[in-house]
């Protein structure tokens, strides 16, 4: 299965599945060539690309001497490996400990709602991301979200929802956190 | 020193996510417009979390201490305190001989945190200035590798990872085991909810934990060694990275470090999100490249760790220890704390406590004193319910027992586990049930499923626990519960399956009539178990405003402005929103289902 898919990332035309194999093989060549590298280069990779593009896992496979089996053993285990895109920003919304008895789960019915996706989906524009994720460690500040690499804490439903709207716009950056605390 | 202001802004990720960046910005704004000499300095995190931001005023007269600041209380700061030389009282948390936030730090004893919120973590001749990387020289020029190790052995630290395995004797072992090559790792993969005390060591002063590594490196005979830190944490890897770039520089890490012939160099590993790869043996595998599934031990990583070498593997907390002892002595860490358990241990105090943050006491303070004390009570005047402690693993312990001490062996006693030190603080709003629930089902994403009883054990008693907290278990299920919790518990193949039914155990002893009103009345008392409440609106205190219609995300509410309200039963979704954004608290969480709502005694608000 994976054979069939790996030859369609190579000959087929349509603009999606068309990588720049060079970049990875740049990422590739900084590493040592041994599985010691693979968490770090797939890692690299997923940085460039916001996912793991199947074709990649080929080109690594073959430059750290890795069967596609134990890169996809790799990537299935650790949560961080996304096999479709991402959107634009990440939306991380903490249901640790202390968030939860806060009220995460109040953050999350509302986001879902606001987008409209579910966890783990990509709106359709491709700008958001919605992901629970254990513990972002900002206890103290509970309930917390992180959008890209912003933490944003002491929310509510409303001001959640409000801190994402801020994201949605076409600034490069995200914004910072007018309306909270 | 000359005489020149300086301003010192909290730049941890707790500071960062209350807004220290704004803060930051405003202050280098304002210096400017004011036309003021002052330095601006960043720090990392000096416990105070629920202060943020923090900002230090340093002027001639000494060192003030601002909370909760934001950008719109700057102009006044420098205007006030840095021009004219007045503090302002009313924003002060610590002063040099007091302040209102003194009793928070008052009782505690900063070893692991000494330099957290006081130096610049990315500045190592901040580092060097508080007497930093002293330790390895002196062991370098003056002390054998055995002599370091009985240093930590006569110091009595235990691992502060949370199995409390004695870290002078891990190191002998490891020093003492057959390899040509050894490693040494720092396991920085902090993954239970609710403890961040290595993030905050880590961000605020990666340089201790270095140069306990350098320390351990020298003392076993490793050359080599990785820090495994977790994703999540973006700015701990950041400040790492400067850190390590800083001690090669100066001359601490790489070849003939010092001129002593020692060699020593420190990679970074990221993880890639798996709760399971705390757990060393599992840590190593991923540090190999493989997925991170533990396995069976012995043996142990002293004698065949990664790449099947010796390997000797400490959490961010021991090393951070390692230089203080090295300079101070051992039989000084060890005058502090009780028998079994020695000198500080740093918890993060979060939940519904009032000082939520990172605090460091010595060992055997007792959990009400770290609660009350330290920790300044109960957030918003709740009633304490109990604590829970040790990390999604770790148990629930009731107020009754709060005068239990904090060491090791005592909690082990009482059910639960020092863990990582996380310590979350519970109200009457919290459901015990839910709460032993949630942990499992945490517990249960994150079994990696090499072993049965982990895997399918642990969902076996979802299940059962998803029932009672639906209202529809029998009461005969809480013994195969207690069964299941046992067998798991004895024979998992590593810590995260032998630890993992601990929630449930703890709370079935301590709280096990909140378990049989779920089951028998359908009642939960703290309104959490969205299947055993419904959500009312109380026509006495409804103004008639409209807003819970806007927020509700299924449309359950009926009514209009002006118009009487009501919320469809069998549309709700018990999300709560409405009960959180209604401006007249008139909107009420009922249980059992069943129940009519009883309207509390106060008076109806008619305007706002």
């Amino acid at each position: 299965m994976k054979a069939g898919i790996l030859m369609n990332a190579d000959t087929c035309s349509c603009e999606k599945n068309r990588i720049d194999t060079g970049k990875i093989d740049s990422i590739v060549e900084a590493h040592e060539r041994t599985q010691a590298s693979l968490i770090p280069v797939l890692q690299e990779i997923q940085a460039e690309y916001g996912y793991l593009p199947e074709a990649a896992m080929d080109v690594v496979g073959r430059s750290l001497n890795l069967s596609v089996t134990q890169i996809f053993a790799v990537v299935t285990f650790y949560k961080q490996f996304r096999l479709t895109p991402q959107g634009e920003h990440l939306i991380k919304v903490c249901h640790g400990t202390a968030c939860h008895v806060a009220g995460a789960e109040g953050l999350s019915v509302a986001l879902r709602q606001d987008l409209g996706v579910g966890d783990g989906e990509t709106t359709g524009d491709r700008k958001f991301t919605l992901e629970s994720v254990a513990c972002l460690g900002c206890c103290s500040l509970a309930p917390v979200i992180m959008v890209s690499d912003d933490t944003h804490g002491r929310l509510t439903p409303d001001k959640a929802k409000k801190v994402v709207a801020k994201y949605g716009g076409d600034q490069a950056e995200g914004p910072r956190q007018e309306g909270e605390g | 020193m000359d005489d020149t202001p300086r301003i010192i802004v909290g730049l941890g990720s707790c500071g960062m996510a209350a807004g220290a960046k704004d803060v930051l910005a405003a202050i280098e704004g304002e210096l400017v417009a004011q036309g003021v000499d002052a330095r601006v300095e960043k720090t990392g995190c000096v416990g105070l979390c629920y202060r943020e931001v923090i900002v230090d005023i340093v002027t001639s007269a000494g060192k003030v201490t601002y909370g909760d600041v934001t950008a719109k209380m700057v102009p006044r700061l420098i205007s006030e305190h840095v021009i004219e030389g007045r503090p302002v009282d009313e924003w002060t948390v610590l002063t040099e001989d007091g302040g209102p936030e003194q009793p928070f730090l008052e009782r505690q004893y900063r070893i692991v945190l000494r330099n957290c919120g006081r130096i610049d973590p990315e500045n190592i001749d901040d580092y060097l200035a508080v007497g930093g990387y002293q330790a390895i020289d002196k062991a370098l020029k003056t002390m054998t590798p055995e002599a370091v190790i009985e240093e930590m052995k006569s110091s009595g630290l235990r691992g502060r990872g949370g199995a409390g395995f004695p870290t002078g004797l891990k190191w002998e072992f490891t020093r003492k085991a057959a390899g040509d090559k050894k490693y040494i790792i720092c396991n920085a993969d902090e993954g239970d909810p609710g403890a961040f005390m290595d993030r905050s060591v880590l961000e605020s002063d990666p340089h201790s934990v270095i140069e306990g590594m350098l320390i351990a490196g020298f003392a076993i005979g490793a050359e080599e060694a990785y820090i495994y830190c977790r994703a999540e944490y973006p700015l701990a890897i950041k400040r790492l990275n400067i850190a390590l770039d800083a001690a090669r520089e100066s001359g601490y890490l790489g070849r003939d470090i010092r001129g002593s012939g020692f060699n020593f160099e420190i990679k970074i590993k990221e993880g890639a999100g798996a709760f399971v790869c705390g757990e060393e043996t599992a840590l190593m595998a991923s540090i190999e490249g493989k997925r991170g599934m533990p396995r069976l031990k012995p043996p142990f990583p002293a004698t065949s760790g990664l790449w099947a070498k010796p390997t000797c593997i400490n959490n961010v907390e021991t090393f951070a220890n390692v230089s203080w002892i090295l300079q101070n002595g051992g039989d000084k860490y060890a005058a502090m704390g009780t028998e079994g358990s020695k000198g500080t241990k740093v918890f993060a105090l979060t939940g519904k406590i009032a000082r939520s943050g990172l605090a460091e006491v010595p060992m055997g303070m007792s959990l009400k004193e770290v609660v009350f004390d330290v920790g300044g009570g109960i957030k918003g005047g709740g009633r304490f319910k109990g604590v829970q402690i040790g990390g999604p693993t770790g148990g629930c312990l009731p107020a009754s027992i709060i005068d239990t001490e904090v060491d090791y062996d005592s909690l082990t006693k009482i059910g639960a586990t020092m863990g990582s030190g996380g310590m979350v603080v519970l109200d009457q709003s919290t459901c015990m049930v839910d709460l032993a629930r949630f942990f499992l089902s945490f517990a249960q994403l994150e079994s990696c499923g090499k072993c049965v009883p982990c895997r399918v054990g642990t969902k076996r008693m979802l299940e059962i626990l998803d029932r009672i907290t639906e209202g529809r278990a029998a009461e005969d299920e809480l013994d195969t519960l207690k069964t299941l919790a046992e067998d798991i518990k004895s024979a998992s193949l590593c810590g995260l399956g032998q630890t993992a039914p601990n929630p449930v155990l703890s709370t079935l002893r301590y709280f096990e009539e909140e378990y049989l009103a779920h089951i028998r009345d359908g009642h939960c008392a703290a309104g959490v178990c969205s299947n055993l409440t419904k959500v009312v609106i109380s026509q006495k205190f409804c103004r008639q405003c409209a807003v819970c219609i806007r927020h509700c995300p299924v449309q359950a509410i009926s009514g209009a402005r002006h118009e009487l309200t009501d919320i469809d039963q069998t549309q709700c979704i018990q999300c709560r929103i409405c009960v959180a954004t209604c401006p007249w608290d008139a909107i009420f969480v009922v249980s059992p289902r069943t129940a009519e709502l009883v309207e509390p005694e106060r008076e109806v608000v008619e305007e706002k």
